[in-house]
């Protein structure tokens, strides 16, 4: 610690700090712009300007920027002075002489930090009156606009997007007056974290386009804390509401997990809330493709009738809630639930849960894999399937970095030093995948072979470890010297290629490291946002035993709770399945083709419309709120099956309250931690201190609905949450994962993010969000490695073996129904080795048809693909399910046209 | 077609063979991007999306990255310039010395303003901050040709020298 005066006072503040970070976390009013707690200082925007002074001799001192100052003990410092004040008012005023001025048009408008800044330093006349500079903007794909004009030059934009998250396509351009931040040409930005630029930029020159499409001010949201639907990474958001509808999805800090940064997937996947496919009422269907509407009085009535009834099989779903997934295993018994995983992806999450017990080595949370110095990536394309993991694998590899520069002395938020002293130099990134990935530029070396290799890989590295043998190849042999000689070597895997190799080969290198004396961390990677939920919940019958079962005529009702299964086996099996048995009942929220061949139709609650529990790639129970009421009859799955059953006579399931059905929850086996993962409903005893989701200067309430009705509807009573419908309430001290929004005086942007913090870009206040279910230490045996069954690719005459390749934009099942993402992701298409395109006759651009899969897809021809196998993009049309195992024939299709690419269209400049 | 032969069509050899040899002087090739674009402008006056297309591939770097660095540098052009390009000082002892009347003066010479080519394509006028010669102030530079102690009646004479 170092004590540095203030303005006379004394705070006691870290050394290793700068005086901009120390002022701000003594809760001292300093204005800045360029610095960012995770991008750290450069001085160019001369904001945060302070006149330091030699000692309590000196009057006069010197002008000084406290972002590039070190906070050393006895460091005298003047905010208040009036030099001071009068030279950062000077620098808003000559930062905004080209500004447009034109906040009551703009997005950024009353959530703006430029705004917020311009109020701060006192700034309030405008004298310059010449002609200000002006620019074209530019088309940068479906996530956000571009306003050039507004820009005040802070360089936080490219600092985010090529330093921290690897992009290439956005440049500073120009010099002086004419700097210009943009592409080369218009055209999507094509780094997966684009959407960041929206906090990142502290004024409105990047603003998120979907949300300006139906816009509304921060102001007049309704906001809840969220856990993003869209992976197994959890991270968590603010999502917010007007109208009934949701508008935007915002980052909320989590110190251990997202940080300050979200993938572009979860910002803008989750616009399948509003999508027109939403089932809004109870539906009975009468013949094919046509429902009846039912009163939901009588649907639960006939949905209560089949469960006394009895032979009732229950599907859960990864992608619902806990709560939803007990209530149907409790509903239809354990023996009779099945998870709704697809039989490989559960058998490879058990492997995974059952892999993570038997080892001492530690789940990361995505600080810790900021902090290894060694990685090694077996087999999972994260950028794609846990994108926020990829953002934290890039700062593992810069770290490198700031040991250097901790060696040299310079301070490790010195940026442009740090970088400029490590000249490059990366912390080793392994990666053995099936294709090249989107973070190989940070790796130290890669191996690109099919799954079964990439495990015999793994386990020849495990040996590697093991003994200083030097007959491997390179990639093996450096993999292993690189984690032996790491302090903190992690371990990444997962399910991607549905390879149960690839996790057990993870673990053999895990428990190698662990005999050699290491203390390893060991990341797996499942698909959904609940997968680690649904493992843990387990059920009786895996997904080809229920589909047996029910296909079998022995299962009178068949209850699917949120999930399309045809997306879980392969289509016949289904099909067989959902035609034989006599009752389908689903409840889901959006139109599925499991939906539409349903006898009964139930309309499910989304995220944003529930309040639920998810766990996370690290076991991490985390709780999402209820952001709106729904509307219609859309209601929580867990609810009408509770009241189904309890109308059937059951006395189970009399839950009134997600509260209840968290208890029933807690009980089940690993969950007990699930009562303290959020406060409930009863959260400070009193319905006033409830938490408010609306804002303070929320406006419009009385006249919102004036359309509809003239008179002010009467605020619905939230008994479900601590969070009240209205703008009454105490939002203040609350825990982190009962955050609402982030807004304090003075700081109406999301750079108050710092003020609800422990400290700043640590902990949240109260707290980082959740609670991890497993705890660590081993429990059980370590899996043996399974006697893989070999099978060689095929060719052109005997057809090829299938692997499945994730996309970010399009696998994912619910994100893949946003608007946004339909428009940002690209056809389905199947990968060829350059030899096998050749034999087909095929080539990129080109169409391939594989009747097995039904459907047609665009060819890629990668230079990595191994002969004999073809890379399919599963979740997209065509292989929405599991890939079927044996040698499939394809032919080009010389009808097949390339859907015209929206990123192509002509552009309208505005 | 072949990477070499797709660079060719858009570089020439000479130039391709010019840029790796500043290439072996540097620790990478990026290194060498200044170098390149002055290479390639030498020859064809100015850098096109096509030549910063082919130099940013040549080198392994994005594009972005190279239209960033030339688009920084003054003395790098990105749109087509004049046979000549004059670029007049409008710095602090130039300015006290009368450059806006020798401004004037060109600008009612050729008919165009700064920034602009003449319809003919003989001139490309450029504003410069100091050329280092303030004790001869006020001064241009005309392509590589300094010209000192300049005056609005000077102006005809000197430009009558370059077609």
């Amino acid at each position: 610690m170092a004590t540095i005066v203030v303005d006379g006072v004394e705070f006691e503040v870290d050394e290793g700090q700068n005086l901009l970070h120390a002022c701000l976390s003594q809760g001292l009013e300093l204005p800045y712009f360029c610095w960012h707690p995770s991008l750290g200082s450069v001085g160019a925007c001369r904001q945060c300007a302070v006149i330091q002074y030699a000692d309590a001799d000196d009057t006069r001192g010197r002008l000084t920027m406290a972002c590039m100052t070190p906070a050393k003990d006895g460091t005298r410092i003047s905010i208040q002075t009036e030099t001071a004040k009068q030279f950062r008012a000077s620098v808003i005023e000559w930062l905004m002489e080209n500004h447009p001025h034109d906040c009551p048009v703009c997005e950024e408008g009353g959530e703006c930090h430029l705004q917020d800044m311009t109020v701060m330093t006192g700034h309030i006349q405008r004298r310059y009156r010449g002609r200000k500079r002006t620019f074209e903007n530019q088309y940068l794909g479906p996530f956000l606009n571009h306003e050039m004009n507004r820009c005040i030059t802070c360089y936080r934009c490219v600092r985010f997007y090529n330093d921290y998250a690897g992009g290439t396509d956005l440049q500073a351009f120009g010099s002086r007056d004419r700097m210009y931040f943009g592409r080369t040409t218009d055209g999507v930005l094509e780094n997966e974290f684009s959407g960041n630029l929206i906090e990142v930029c502290p004024t409105g020159v990047f603003t998120d386009k979907p949300f300006s499409e139906s816009y509304t001010r921060k102001w007049d949201l309704s906001s809840a804390p969220s856990i993003c639907a869209g992976c197994a990474v959890g991270c968590n958001t603010f999502v917010s509401e007007r109208y009934g509808r949701l508008k935007r999805v915002h980052n909320r800090y989590h110190g251990e997990l997202n940080g300050y940064f979200l993938c572009d997937r979860g910002r803008f996947g989750a616009g399948f809330v509003n999508s027109t496919d939403r089932i809004e009422h109870v539906g009975e269907r009468v013949e094919d493709d046509l429902f009846d509407v039912l009163d939901g009085e009588v649907g639960i009535a006939k949905l209560a009738e089949m469960i006394r009834q009895g032979d009732v099989v229950g599907i859960g779903s990864p992608r619902a809630s806990l709560e939803t997934n007990v209530a149907l295993k409790t509903l239809v018994g354990e023996a009779q639930f099945c998870t709704g995983m697809s039989s490989a992806e559960e058998s490879l999450v058990d492997l995974i849960i059952q892999t993570q017990r038997a080892t001492s080595a530690d789940i990361p949370s995505l600080s810790d894999v900021e902090s290894a110095d060694a990685v090694l990536i077996l087999g999972e394309d994260v950028l794609n399937t846990a994108p926020r993991v990829a953002l934290a694998l890039r700062q593992t590899v810069r770290n490198r970095a700031l040991n250097l520069a901790g060696e040299a002395g310079i301070p490790q938020w010195q940026d442009a030093g740090v970088s400029s002293h490590a000249q490059g130099r990366l912390n080793p990134l392994f990666i053995a995948s099936v294709l090249p990935s989107g973070i190989d530029d940070i790796a130290a070396d890669l191996a690109h072979d099919v799954p079964l290799n990439l495990a015999d890989c793994g386990f020849a590295i495990a040996a590697c470890i093991g003994e200083a043998s030097g007959s491997e190849p390179g990639f093996v042999r450096k993999a292993a010297a690189a984690l032996r000689s790491a302090q903190n070597p992690l371990i990444v895997s997962g399910t991607s290629t549905r390879t149960r190799a690839i996790v057990e080969a993870a673990g053999a290198v895990v428990a190698a490291l662990e005999s050699a004396g290491k203390v390893p961390r060991l990341l797996l990677v499942a698909p959904e946002a609940n997968s680690f939920g649904s493992g843990l919940i387990g059920g009786g019958l895996d997904m080809n035993a229920a589909l047996q079962r029910v296909a079998s005529g022995s299962t009178k009702t068949l209850i699917v709770a949120e999930n399309d299964i045809f997306r879980r086996a392969e289509r016949e099996r289904v099909e067989q399945a959902l035609c034989t048995v006599e009752n389908l009942v689903v409840l889901d929220s959006l139109d599925t083709p499991t939906a539409s061949l349903a006898s009964l139709v139930f309309p499910a609650a989304t995220f944003a419309e529930s309040t639920g529990t998810f766990v996370n790639y690290e076991t991490r129970a985390q709780r999402f709120y209820c952001v709106f009421e729904p509307r219609n009859a859309i209601a929580p799955s867990w609810r009408w099956l509770a009241q189904a059953a309890t109308d059937a006579g059951r006395d189970d399931l009399g839950w009134r309250h997600v509260d209840d059905v968290l208890e029933a929850v807690a009980a089940s086996p690993n969950m007990a931690g699930v009562r303290a993962v959020a406060p409930d409903a009863g959260y400070l005893g009193s319905s006033l201190c409830k938490t408010p989701r609306e804002t303070p200067r929320f406006s419009g309430r009385t006249a919102m609905n004036a359309n509809v009705n003239i008179h002010e509807p009467k605020t619905s009573v939230d008994e479900e949450t601590p969070l009240s419908f209205s703008m009454e309430g105490l939002n203040r001290d609350q825990p982190s994962a009962l955050l609402p929004f982030v807004w304090a005086p003075g700081w109406n942007s999301n750079q108050s993010v710092f003020k609800f913090q422990q400290e700043i870009g640590g902990a949240a206040a109260g707290g980082d969000p959740g609670v991890r279910l497993l705890a660590s230490g081993s429990i059980g045996t370590m899996p043996a490695r399974s006697a893989s069954v070999r099978s060689d690719g095929g060719g052109v005459d005997t057809g090829f073996r299938l692997i499945p390749v994730q996309a970010i934009f399009g696998s994912d099942e619910l994100s893949s129904r946003s608007p946004p993402v339909v428009e940002r992701s690209s056809a389905a298409f199947m990968i060829f080795s350059p030899m096998d395109a050749e034999r087909l006759g095929a080539a990129q651009g080109m169409g391939v048809s594989c009747s097995v899969l039904g459907a047609t897809f665009a060819v890629t021809v990668d230079a990595a693909m191994k002969s004999g196998y073809v890379g399919v993009s599963v979740g997209f049309t065509g292989a929405e399910g599991e890939l079927p195992d044996g040698l499939i024939a394809l032919a080009v299709d010389p009808n097949y046209r390339p859907t015209p690419n929206p990123h192509d269209r002509v552009i309208a400049r505005g | 077609m072949s990477e070499v032969s797709q660079l060719i069509e858009a570089l020439s050899v000479e130039e391709v063979d010019a840029i790796e040899a500043e290439i072996t002087h540097l620790p990478d090739r990026e290194s060498a991007a200044i170098e390149a674009m002055r290479i390639v402008q030498e020859k064809r006056g100015w850098i096109s999306d096509e030549s910063l297309r082919a130099i940013a591939r040549l080198l392994g770097m994005p594009t972005e990255a190279l239209d960033s660095i030339a688009t920084f540098y003054n003395l790098i052009f990105r749109k087509p310039v004049g046979r000549h390009v004059l670029m007049l000082c409008d710095s602090v002892s130039c300015y006290v010395m009368g450059c806006d009347k020798v401004r004037t003066a060109v600008c009612d010479q050729l008919g165009v303003e700064m920034g602009e080519t003449t319809p003919d394509g003989r001139f490309t006028l450029l504003p410069i901050v100091c050329l280092g010669a303030c004790d001869r102030a006020p001064v241009m530079i005309i392509d590589e040709e300094l010209i000192t102690h300049l005056s609005a009646d000077s102006i005809p004479d000197i430009l009558s020298g370059f077609d």
